[in-house]
């Protein structure tokens, strides 16, 4: 069936339908992973927006569940150059376009994602709409598409009640503004008892319940949208027990403290950003995902300090907050997919939990 | 942390010369390097025995040596120029080999060389098996489990550890012999007893089988404080057991779900970091296809041919950041040469497919085994990238320059399915075709899979491809179904032959609904970040991108050499690369096309704006009608730009330099003979045949031995010297196995002195850089002889007559730019053997002896200057106070099968050049290059025909002399005993012990002498001889006069006193 992508710009491009075949509206981001589309395709944060890969070839290993970052996929839409018609991989369950219909969710495939890619990177993110009717009309289609605005995706991803890792060791509290699972794996592997709590709960409860430490998420949109959810991490930040922020969560206690935040031309998405840890000198390549991200040099300079640095375009990519056991990262240490490099903050964030507890 | 300041002057090593498994890549990483490394102010000293390289180029290094890679050279060198440091990872095996020699003896430190890049303690911990396996060990990275037995009992103790199949290798027998697979307890028990009785020291090697997993490979980077990134990874369609050399690879790996892949990843990080290296290094893993399961197969630390493919797949510059790491930078400081804005501490991002296909000689070794295994046999390569994987291996197949155009290929559909199913199991060179054929007669992709083990990935892209085939040949061609076959890149040629067409018609219609190719930038980066890098690919179906701007100046489009074989090798490169650097110093704005990964043409700061596409009329077309270049330049690209020039002057494109009709007039055997006449040459009788009937009655009118060779053809392919009718009709028979668009030559075969000149016309005057002798009588093809410059033995007056003749044919064929030409000396006259209007094998090596820019003169002249306006007066230029000689080297020891002798046909894959004010000292020189380096134990083998039994007598004498003792079969040694040398007479091979097989095989001899009768050699003893010394490495030499050579230089050896000589000084 044919398919269409229409670009708030008026752009259009024609391909072939995958997945469900029905009209979305969503905002068009692209993401430069070679491997790894089922993590992309699972991660909360890219609710409210249609992911275009820019590798050509996707689906090729089919659709391996244990690899799935949360229970659903998120995003609102696929695009692709080529889904593969015959996924190999001894772990494969299903393939991919059968399982975006499974999951109604659609998407385009033969469109030239390199064009696309370019209009995005040169006219900056923008909203679009992938329709199955031939019979659409431009104008009145613009409109809706321009019109078009993800609200309360936090709310929409969270999980509903909270969820325990029952584990030996220290006690986290992990505020899942949108968690990609392998946060809670990597903290678990460590002998951590994990507690996974909605976007909304209290800071109250959690300061009550008495956590060694708090890790604040990843999770979509803007971070501005996420007042009420501020207020708590403020207070969360007050209470002097050891955090960990990673994506969102590291955009949220930015703002919490009176940084600011901006929206990026294009964003980084993809497995390929380098980071560098200005405290070392060290440069290392991290999984990225995120639109929005701290406002260089708005972050005052006694509350915290720039801790990593994007080696590329110099944006800020951590954040160590003086005298506290505090820090932030804007990059994914979980990874999954992309590189492992940075899964040693997860060690960090124990060793605080440690020197905390002792002292 | 910015370049560390003490490092001032570098020594690198290259790699020597062309063998299978050592090629052109490393010139391309050095030249690199070396660029790299001279733009942060560092003095460069280069040393490389292989003249054809760009990296030996007075303009790419300081100081150049053109010496034999060898400690000894290495130390007078060291001492003469006195650098701070050495950079032994750019030059391949061969360099690392040297450096270590050289640290272990204590002679770096003693003379305050440091290492720089990757120390030597790495590299040992890379490189020695054992140091490798503790490493490994020590952070649990796995390698393939293994264990030396002795007895059947260990072996079978083993197994049970490690589970069947297990995979038994003897130590100590030629060629892997009596080893084999277990797949259980009876087989282990027959295996493993066979082979520890073959064994030589009783020893088996008892490994795990892990063939059929899949062979990924990462190529991993790492500054000296601990940044470390992958550059890329790749996966060969083929299986373990292939070596990677020989395996059709992919970029990015394509069947690896993100876990496989970061786990890999992280392994090969982990590997690189304890390895401590500093530069670029790869890591090859097996990783079982049915679990997470996986080992380290190989470390090495250095750059190698998996770099420079990954360079070209990603636009990375891997060992030109490797030079900046060697120097202290860290990757953050870097910058990324493509994007401009980025840095070299990032992972590239593809969004295109990118194939490698090896390209193999077994077309020029018809006896040599066609089987791939893990030893590698393939000369070359091509690339191809595309936006999906059908059109990248389509890409890829035609730019082997097979005459293959689709995978409807290799007469398989002829064999009955018993055979088909029999060949599916051979993994050879047309493997895919096979492949093909079997989808085409119904199997399934598990039941290929299941014999093969190909991923069903890879299979199902080549079933598309042969579903594509098949709608073309029975559906109607819509707009629709054209589009989709151009999508998956089936050339015009191959549609219209499905479609029972013309290739015209098919364009006609793609042009008619512009279904034409657009053009994508490879740019590290995935369109994430503007670049500015001219690098390109075509595909279909796409947005085209390519700005060809604002025209302020002239264009010019440059064709390529394609891939390394035998017969065109580096120096076409070479040649290409100084036409694009002389036509930009011109004014000219460059473009560049070729398919080659290992080469320096395809880096993408070489011309203006680079094209990686396949060199055919189609492919070259597309880029013609985007670029509208204003004219093109085929006379550097070898034979493979040569074959385009009809296509590209009917695209209406002119042809820079010597024309079409002129190049036909030196091909055409009428044509020719006309000029020839009309300038009162003589060239040796002859005639054009096309039958085997017309050949017969031709060599018999002519007068046995006579020569039979196809016309338009490079490195003397298919050429035989014929003695009786009875080679005639064989050598005609294998001839005509390929349609033969031209007639065949017969000519008289003279046995003179052969010389070859290299000149330069502007239409008027000539300039002859100089005259080259060839040691080996006429008979040898020029490739494979010993060439020598300048001429020693030449007359004045046969000098004069080589000049008049040399500026008489370039003005007969009207020649603009580059001619070589092939003379005879035979009784006192010379005769033309053939007249090349092109680039030769020659070039680079006489441009560097002479100093005469000659391919950089040749570009200025096609685009109109004369060669007086460039300062250079015509005529043949004073002969220079050094002479060089060139050596070939061959790779026969990696042909099984292959036949050594030398004749008309070339086999050498590469050459070395020794360099001296004395005859003498170049010839020892050159020998020592190629790696003959005796005695060992003076004991030589003498076997040669009746008609060269006489002059083998001085030889032998001679050789005694210097205390060889001779061994000769029966009829040699009775007319050596007759002369007065004390032969050891030996048996025929069939006559039992002792034979020469007995004393090759026992290492007790370091020469062979064996001259087989002239035409294809039936005798079965002498091609068993020859095969067995050289796979035990015996030198044997099938020319006499390679012998007296030989001696010459033996008789002169002396490596106290060698001088070593700059070029850069010439």
């Amino acid at each position: 069936m044919k398919a269409f992508l229409i670009l708030a710009d008026g752009h259009v491009f024609q391909g072939t339908s995958i997945g469900a075949a029905r009209e979305v509206i969503s905002e068009i981001v692209f993401n430069t992973s070679m491997t790894g589309y089922l993590e992309i395709l699972t991660d909360p944060s890219y609710a409210g927006q249609a992911v275009v890969m820019t590798y050509p070839l996707i689906g090729n290993y089919g659709v391996c569940y244990e690899d799935m970052e949360d229970d659903k996929p998120w995003p609102d839409g696929l695009i692709v150059r080529e889904i593969a018609s015959c996924p190999s991989n001894f772990r494969s369950e299903n393939n991919l376009d059968q399982f975006l219909k499974d999951n109604d969710i659609p998407g385009i495939a033969g469109i030239d994602t390199r064009a696309l890619t370019k209009i995005l990177r040169s006219q900056g993110t923008m909203n679009g709409m992938i329709t199955t009717d031939e019979n659409y009309n431009l104008d009145e289609v613009l409109k809706k598409i321009k019109a078009f605005k993800a609200v309360d995706v936090v709310k929409k991803v969270t999980c509903s009640e909270k969820q325990v890792l029952p584990g030996d060791g220290f006690k986290v509290a992990l505020m899942d503004f949108g968690a990609k699972k392998n946060i809670a794996r990597e903290l678990h592997k460590r002998g951590c008892e994990v507690t996974i709590y909605p976007a909304y709960t209290s800071a109250e409860e959690i300061i009550a319940s008495n956590p060694d430490g708090i890790m604040l998420s990843n999770g979509p949109g803007d971070p501005k949208d996420c007042g009420p959810i501020i207020e708590e991490v403020k207070k969360l930040y007050h209470s002097d027990i050891p955090m960990f922020g990673i994506c969102l969560g590291h955009q949220l206690l930015a703002l919490a403290n009176g940084a600011d935040t901006r929206k990026m031309k294009w964003g980084h998405r993809g497995a390929n950003h380098p980071v560098k840890d200005l405290s070392t000198g060290r440069v290392y390549i991290s999984t990225q995902n995120h639109g929005y991200v701290v406002a260089d040099k708005t972050v005052p300079e006694d509350v915290a300090e720039v801790s990593f640095l994007n080696a590329n375009d110099a944006s800020t990519e951590g954040l160590h907050y003086l005298g506290k056991n505090v820090f932030t990262v804007q990059f994914h240490p979980e990874a999954c997919g992309g590189p492992q490099d940075t899964a040693f903050l997860f060690d960090r964030f124990i060793n605080m939990m440690e020197v905390s507890k002792d002292a | 942390m910015p370049k560390n300041n003490r490092i001032k002057k570098v020594l690198v090593i290259g790699s020597g010369p062309i063998i299978i498994g050592q090629a052109a890549e490393f010139d391309y990483a050095g030249t690199q390097a070396c660029r790299s490394l001279k733009e942060e102010g560092v003095e460069v000293v280069l040393v490389n025995s292989n003249p054809a390289t760009i990296m030996t180029d007075k303009n790419i290094a300081d100081k150049v040596y053109i010496e034999p890679l060898n400690v000894e050279v290495l130390k007078k060198i060291i001492l003469k120029e006195e650098p701070d440091s050495i950079l032994p990872t750019l030059g391949g095996q061969a360099a690392l080999n040297i450096a270590m020699e050289l640290d272990e003896s204590g002679f770096l430190r003693e003379n305050r060389v440091q290492m720089i890049g990757t120390s030597s303690l790495t590299i040992k911990k890379a490189e020695d098996r054992l140091a490798f396996k503790e490493t490994m060990e020590k952070i649990g990275e796995p390698c393939a489990p293994s264990e030396v037995c002795t007895d059947l009992a260990g072996c079978i103790a083993f197994a049970e550890r490690i589970g069947f199949p297990v995979v038994i290798r003897p130590a100590y027998t030629l060629g892997g012999s009596g080893g084999g697979i277990a797949h259980n307890m009876e087989e282990l028990h027959d295996i493993a007893s066979n082979g520890l009785r073959l064994s030589r020291v009783g020893q088996v090697l008892v490994e795990r089988y892990i063939g059929g997993w899949k062979e990924i490979e990462y190529e991993v980077i790492r500054d000296s404080y601990g940044n470390c990134i992958t550059v890329c990874n790749m996966e060969n369609i083929d299986p373990v057991g292939v070596h990677t050399g020989d395996s059709i690879v992919v970029a990015p790996s394509q069947t690896l779900g993100d876990k496989e892949y970061q786990m890999l990843r992280t392994s090969a990080l982990n590997i690189i970091t304890e390895l401590d290296i500093q530069g670029g290094c790869n890591v090859q893993y097996a990783l079982n296809p049915d679990s997470f399961e996986y080992c380290v197969i190989e470390v090495n630390p250095r750059v190698s041919r998996s770099s420079a493919l990954a360079s070209k797949a990603t636009g990375y510059p891997i060992a030109k950041v490797a030079a900046k790491i060697a120097l202290g930078y860290a990757l953050d400081e870097i910058k990324n040469a493509v994007t401009g804005k980025t840095y070299a501490s990032f992972e590239p991002a593809l969004d295109y497919v990118v194939v490698k296909i090896p390209k193999w000689p077994f077309d020029k070794f018809i006896s040599a085994k066609r089987t791939l295994t893990t030893q590698m046999k393939a000369t070359g390569e091509v690339m191809s990238i595309c936006q999906n994987f059908e059109g990248a291996l389509m890409k890829a197949i035609r730019s082997l320059e097979q005459n293959i155009y689709s995978l409807d290929f290799g007469g398989f559909d002829k064999l009955t399915d018993e055979e088909l199913q029999k060949q599916l199991y051979a993994i050879d060179d047309h493997r895919l075709f096979c492949i093909a054929e079997a989808i085409r007669r119904g199997y399934s992709l598990e039941e290929i899979h299941e014999i093969n083990k190909i991923d069903i990935w890879f299979l199902d892209k080549i079933a598309n491809i042969v579903k594509m085939e098949q709608r073309l040949k029975t559906e109607p061609l819509t707009t629709e179904l054209l589009k989709e076959a151009k999508y998956m890149e089936f050339p015009d040629r191959a549609i219209a032959q499905f479609v029972g067409s013309s290739e015209a018609e098919v364009k006609a219609m793609r042009y008619k609904n512009d279904i034409v190719a657009a053009f994508k930038m490879v740019d590290t980066c995935a369109a994430e970040f503007e670049s500015e890098t001219p690098y390109y690919y075509s595909c279909f179906g796409s947005e085209n991108e390519v700005d060809t701007g604002d025209k302020m100046r002239k264009k010019v489009l440059v064709l390529g050499s394609g891939p390394i074989r035998i017969g065109q090798g580096i120096e076409f490169d070479y040649c290409s690369v100084h036409s694009v650097w002389a036509l930009s110093d011109a004014g000219y704005e460059t473009i560049i096309v070729n398919n080659n990964p290992e080469t320096v043409s395809t880096d993408f700061d070489i011309a203006d704006k680079l094209y990686f596409e396949p060199l055919t009329p189609e492919d070259v077309e597309n880029i013609v009608r985007l670029e509208k270049p204003d004219g093109a330049v085929v006379q550097f690209g070898g034979q493979t730009a040569i074959k385009l020039t009809e296509a590209i002057m009917k695209m209406g494109l002119p042809i820079l330099g010597t024309q079409a009709e002129d190049v036909d007039a030196a091909e055409d055997r009428e044509l020719f003979d006309d000029i020839l006449e009309k300038c009162g040459i003589p060239r040796p009788a002859g005639t054009t045949v096309f039958t085997t009937e017309e050949a017969l009655k031709a060599a018999n009118e002519l007068g046995y031995p006579v020569l039979v060779r196809p016309s338009y053809v490079l490195g003397g392919q298919g050429m035989q010297i014929a003695v009786n009718d009875g080679d005639i009709v064989e050598f005609m028979d294998i001839i005509n196995r390929e349609v033969q668009e031209h007639p065949i030559l017969v000519d008289k075969y003279l046995m003179g002195k052969e010389v070859e000149v290299d000149g330069v016309c502007d239409g008027k005057d000539v300039l002859i850089p100089g005259i080259m002798e060839h040691i080996e009588r006429a008979g040898i093809h020029s490739g494979d002889s010993i060439s020598v410059y300048p001429a020693q033995h030449l007359s004045d007056a046969i000098v004069e007559k080589l000049v008049d003749y040399t500026g008489k044919l370039a003005r007969g064929l009207h020649v603009k730019g580059l001619l070589n030409i092939q003379f005879i000396v035979y009784d006192n006259d010379v005769y033309v053997i053939e007249v090349n209007p092109r680039s030769s094998r020659t070039v680079p090596y006489i441009s560097k002896v002479t100093g005469i820019p000659i391919v950089d003169i040749a570009s200025k002249v096609i685009v109109g200057k004369t060669i007086r306006e460039l300062g250079y007066e015509p005529g043949l230029q004073k002969a220079s106070d050094y002479v060089a000689i060139k050596q070939p080297v061959f790779s026969f020891e990696k042909l099984r099968g292959a036949e050594t002798s030398l004749g008309p046909e070339m086999k050498s894959t590469g050459e070395v050049l020794g360099i001296s004010k004395s005859f003498n000292e170049a010839l020892y020189k050159s020998f020592l290059g190629a790696g003959v380096n005796l005695p060992r134990t003076k004991k030589m083998i003498c076997t040669v025909k009746d008609s060269d039994k006489q002059e083998l007598v001085p030889i032998a004498k001679r050789f005694q002399a210097l205390g060889y003792t001779i061994y000769a079969t029966r009829s040699t040694a009775d007319v050596l005993i007759a002369n007065g040398v004390d032969a050891i007479k030996i048996k025929k091979l069939a006559a039992g012990s002792p034979n020469a097989l007995d004393l090759i095989l026992e290492g007790e001899v370091d020469l062979v002498i064996d001259t087989p009768t002239v035409g294809r050699d039936k005798s079965r003893d002498g091609f068993l001889i020859r095969r067995n010394a050289i796979e035990t490495g015996v030198t044997c030499l099938t020319s006499l006069d390679t012998a007296n050579a030989l001696l010459t230089s033996l008789e002169n050896a002396d490596m106290s006193s060698l001088s070593v000589v700059d070029i850069a000084e010439i």
